[in-house]
């Protein structure tokens, strides 16, 4: 054996989990633009789509009166009763008490984002204990960031090991891994990131595109690379891990794109919140309106639907 | 790198595809605006075939009768080519910039009635409505533009020589493709100042005549461009007939041959676009995925009914049980049935002739101990349909491996070094096209120079682009269409 050296990191992975070609993928999800869901198959889209949102606020204005009106809306998006609830309010630390009282006995989950987020820029015994205190203040699933800087440089141990601690700091809690795929800027980085975070994580964990916090989220690209990722993962170990897309998915046309994706990709099984989310907070309003226009035959004005929400 | 460790578990991990969220019907509605009957279009005007006789065009989705063709005698094609040989001087003397100014027009009518071309292209030949919609309409809108843009710069074509027009040429397409084929043809035939007389296929008829009504729109001169239809006979008689300066063929190179038989000893200059049998090379450095969707477009673009289509599959041995394992997931979900819903990936065969035609091979392929792989697909009742087909354990003197089929099948065999998969994809009578996926950009490059095939592809298959010429080796035919080269071969150079 050659010596391991420590910048062949990137090349080595490579090698054991192939490459990625950018054109290629790119005209694949071009494939799934195409497609044409119509009728019932639609209205059944949508309301998957709404089932798998996790509604998300997170500002530096947040506050719990706007946590009040968010919790609201995802126990409630609309008065039809046949449209489900959102899978998940999405909040900072400082608010999940106060959404956690809002959606207790509910079947929605209240969700954190922990560890420096958006950057993780601190310690880890920081992050983890950002971890602890959302959990114990009663966050069902966590949402963590990635050290990128470690992953850029190849320091690929202390990327899986700091998710490993991270998975042990959550219990019980659901963890979404987000590799923010803006900075990794290459298909190739984000199929890597992938495999080192499923490697640390446990089944029904997800690993989540990006923050919303920087220029370039979720596209059906990546999203591709992802779900290619997880598939051949648990093609190989058996272990099923989820996906969330986060940011940049505003329309209900764009969240029909990405679950034609997942059928066709992960199948039947990744169709179901438990393992696909939209990290997203406009997009609710748009398939409401989309499933209105499904069941009156006419489009209604924007302000008929509840909470303008266009953060995120 | 410290990974855990992989879980032992009891049965194999699996995906399931199934009816969870099956798509509803998406079917295109728009208009394709058909004639009951369509005539000859012979000097600018639309006129019944001498003999008084028509046949049916069926649409093979749905065997039902679409229209009736007029059926031209030699009488007919005679007197299409006295149309043309009257309009030849005329349209020949015309500036460019004016020639251009018809092209240019074509072009732009045809994407204003782009979807109810892309319906009836689709009504007619089979293929599904995504295609024709995204590639065969575009693309030949696409040529039309591209060749209008050349005919008022014909002068740079072949730099320091004076170029002309040939006189009138003869043309025969085939069904694959009907209207680009057509655009292909008609397009740098008409920039270089040339008059045409041209067949489409018996069984495709419909979008050339429907394009003679676009070319009286844009009134082009009577008997610049007649378009005769009919089968086998009606073809010998274009391509014989003494008017013509040169012959362009795209078709089947068993008939390639017959013409040039037939036009032996004669001063005719012709160009052949026939068969192939190209080879899709996946080495194990490709990226797998995108290397599987270029195999599936290589292979099952218009169910296969390509010339250059990819169809025989060579797969590094390294890599070869995955790459067939992901093929064998990929070709599930590719959706077969009415070429006219929006989401149908394979829509139906041409023909009724065609469909036994890929029978036969494929029954000559499991005969001689090729393994079959079909997916699990529900196939319409009516209609000409065929599922897609894989091969594996194929070897160079399998039938699968040699002969064209046209079809869905893809016969799929092993290398396993640089060398020998050049001798593999070289082991053939055709040399149309070729497909490298690799990641190492000195071996595409060391391809592209050893593989005797018109065009390769690197890590892509089946694009086109109208200024990048196409054409064959050896029994693939020669001359170029598209691009500078393709101009030329519609020259006569003083």
């Amino acid at each position: 054996m050659p010596p391991r050296l420590p910048t062949a990191a990137h090349a080595r992975l490579r090698d054991e989990i192939g490459s990625v070609d950018q054109v290629g993928i790119e005209e694949r999800v071009a494939k799934f633009t195409t497609r044409s869901i119509k009728k019932q198959a639609k209205v059944w889209g949508l309301k998957m789509a709404v089932s798998m949102t996790d509604l998300t606020t997170l500002e530096g204005k947040d506050t719990p009166g706007k946590i009040e009106s968010l919790c609201q809306k995802a126990l409630r998006p609309i008065e039809d009763p046949s449209v489900p609830t959102v899978a998940a309010v999405c909040v900072y630390p400082a608010m999940v008490k106060k959404a956690k009282s809002l959606v207790d006995g509910s079947k929605v989950k209240v969700a954190s984002v922990a560890t420096a987020f958006p950057s993780g820029q601190t310690n880890i015994r920081t992050r983890l204990a950002e971890v602890r205190s959302a959990v114990a203040d009663g966050a069902d699933e966590i949402d963590m960031v990635i050290n990128r800087g470690a992953f850029l440089a190849g320091e690929f141990s202390r990327v899986e090991d700091e998710i490993a601690e991270v998975v042990e700091a959550c219990g019980a809690a659901v963890l979404k891994v987000i590799l923010e795929v803006s900075e990794l800027e290459t298909y190739d980085n984000i199929r890597a990131a992938s495999f080192l975070a499923m490697g640390a994580i446990r089944a029904g964990d997800f690993i989540k595109t990006s923050t919303g916090k920087t220029t370039l989220n979720a596209t059906l690209g990546n999203n591709q690379v992802m779900i290619e990722a997880i598939r051949d993962f648990y093609l190989d170990t058996g272990i099923p891990i989820g996906m969330k897309p986060a940011g940049g998915i505003k329309t209900a046309k764009q969240s029909l794109q990405f679950l034609i994706a997942v059928k066709e990709t992960l199948g039947d099984a990744w169709l179901t919140p438990k393992r696909y989310r939209f990290g997203a907070s406009s997009l609710l309003n748009d398939l409401l309106r989309q499933l209105e226009k499904e069941r009156t035959g006419a489009y209604q004005a924007p302000y008929s639907f509840s909470d303008a929400t266009d953060s995120y | 790198m410290a990974k855990p460790p992989k879980p032992t578990r009891a049965s194999p991990a699996r995906l399931i595809f199934g009816d969870l969220w099956e798509y509803d019907p998406a079917p295109e509605t728009a208009d394709p605006k058909l004639r009951a009957r369509y005539e000859l279009f012979i000097n600018g005007e639309f006129v019944r075939p001498k003999a008084g006789k028509y046949f049916d065009s069926i649409n093979p989705a749905t065997e039902r009768k679409l229209a009736e063709i007029a059926l031209a005698g030699p009488a007919d094609v005679d007197a299409a080519y006295r149309a043309a040989t009257g309009a030849f001087k005329a349209w020949a003397a015309l500036p460019g910039r004016e020639r251009g100014k018809y092209l240019f027009r074509i072009a732009r009518l045809l994407q204003d009635r782009a979807r109810e071309f892309a319906v009836a292209e689709t009504l007619d030949g089979g293929k599904p409505i995504k295609e024709s919609r995204d590639f065969d309409v575009p693309m030949a809108a696409a040529h039309f533009f591209y060749h209008a843009g050349w005919a008022d710069k014909l002068e740079y074509v072949a730099p320091g020589r004076t170029v002309a027009p040939v006189g009138v040429v003869g043309q025969v397409i085939p069904w694959n493709f009907p209207l680009l084929m057509l655009a292909w043809k008609l397009a740098p035939a008409l920039a270089m100042g040339n008059c045409v007389v041209l067949k489409p296929a018996e069984t495709t008829s419909i979008t050339a005549l429907k394009l003679a009504e676009i070319l009286q729109d844009a009134g082009l001169p009577p008997g610049v461009v007649n378009f005769v239809t009919g089968a086998a006979a009606t073809g010998a008689a274009v391509m014989g007939h003494p008017a013509a300066a040169k012959v362009a063929f795209t078709g089947s190179t068993e008939v390639g041959k017959a013409i040039m038989r037939q036009l032996a000893g004669t001063d005719r200059r012709m160009t052949m676009e026939l068969g192939g049998k190209a080879a899709n090379i996946v080495f194990d450095d490709a990226p797998l995925d995108q290397a599987v969707e270029g195999i599936v477009n290589g292979i099952f673009f218009n169910q296969g009914h390509v010339c250059c289509a990819g169809s025989r599959l060579l797969v590094q041995e390294g890599v070869a049980e995955r790459v067939i394992a992901k093929l064998k997931a990929r070709i599930r979900m590719l959706r077969v049935g009415d070429p006219l819903d929006k989401n149908t990936d394979l829509g139906a065969i041409n023909s009724k002739a065609q469909l036994s035609t890929i029978r036969r091979l494929v029954a000559a392929g499991v005969r001689e101990g090729a393994t079959i792989y079909q997916p699990p697909v529900k196939l319409p009742e009516k209609g000409y349909y065929y599922p897609p087909t894989l091969f594996t354990h194929v070897t160079q003197s399998h039938r699968v491996a040699r002969e064209e089929i046209f079809g869905p099948v893809l016969a799929i065999l092993t290398f396993r070094t640089v060398d020998e998969a050049i001798e593999k994809a070289n082991n053939t009578a055709y040399g149309l096209s070729a497909g490298v996926w690799t990641d190492k950009g000195s071996r595409i490059l060391r391809m592209s120079t050893e593989l005797k095939a018109g065009v390769v592809w690197a890590n892509t298959f089946n694009r086109f682009d109208p200024a990048s010429p196409f054409g064959g080796y050896k029994e693939s035919g020669f001359g170029r269409e598209g691009g500078r080269q393709g101009l030329l071969d519609y020259t006569s150079h003083a």
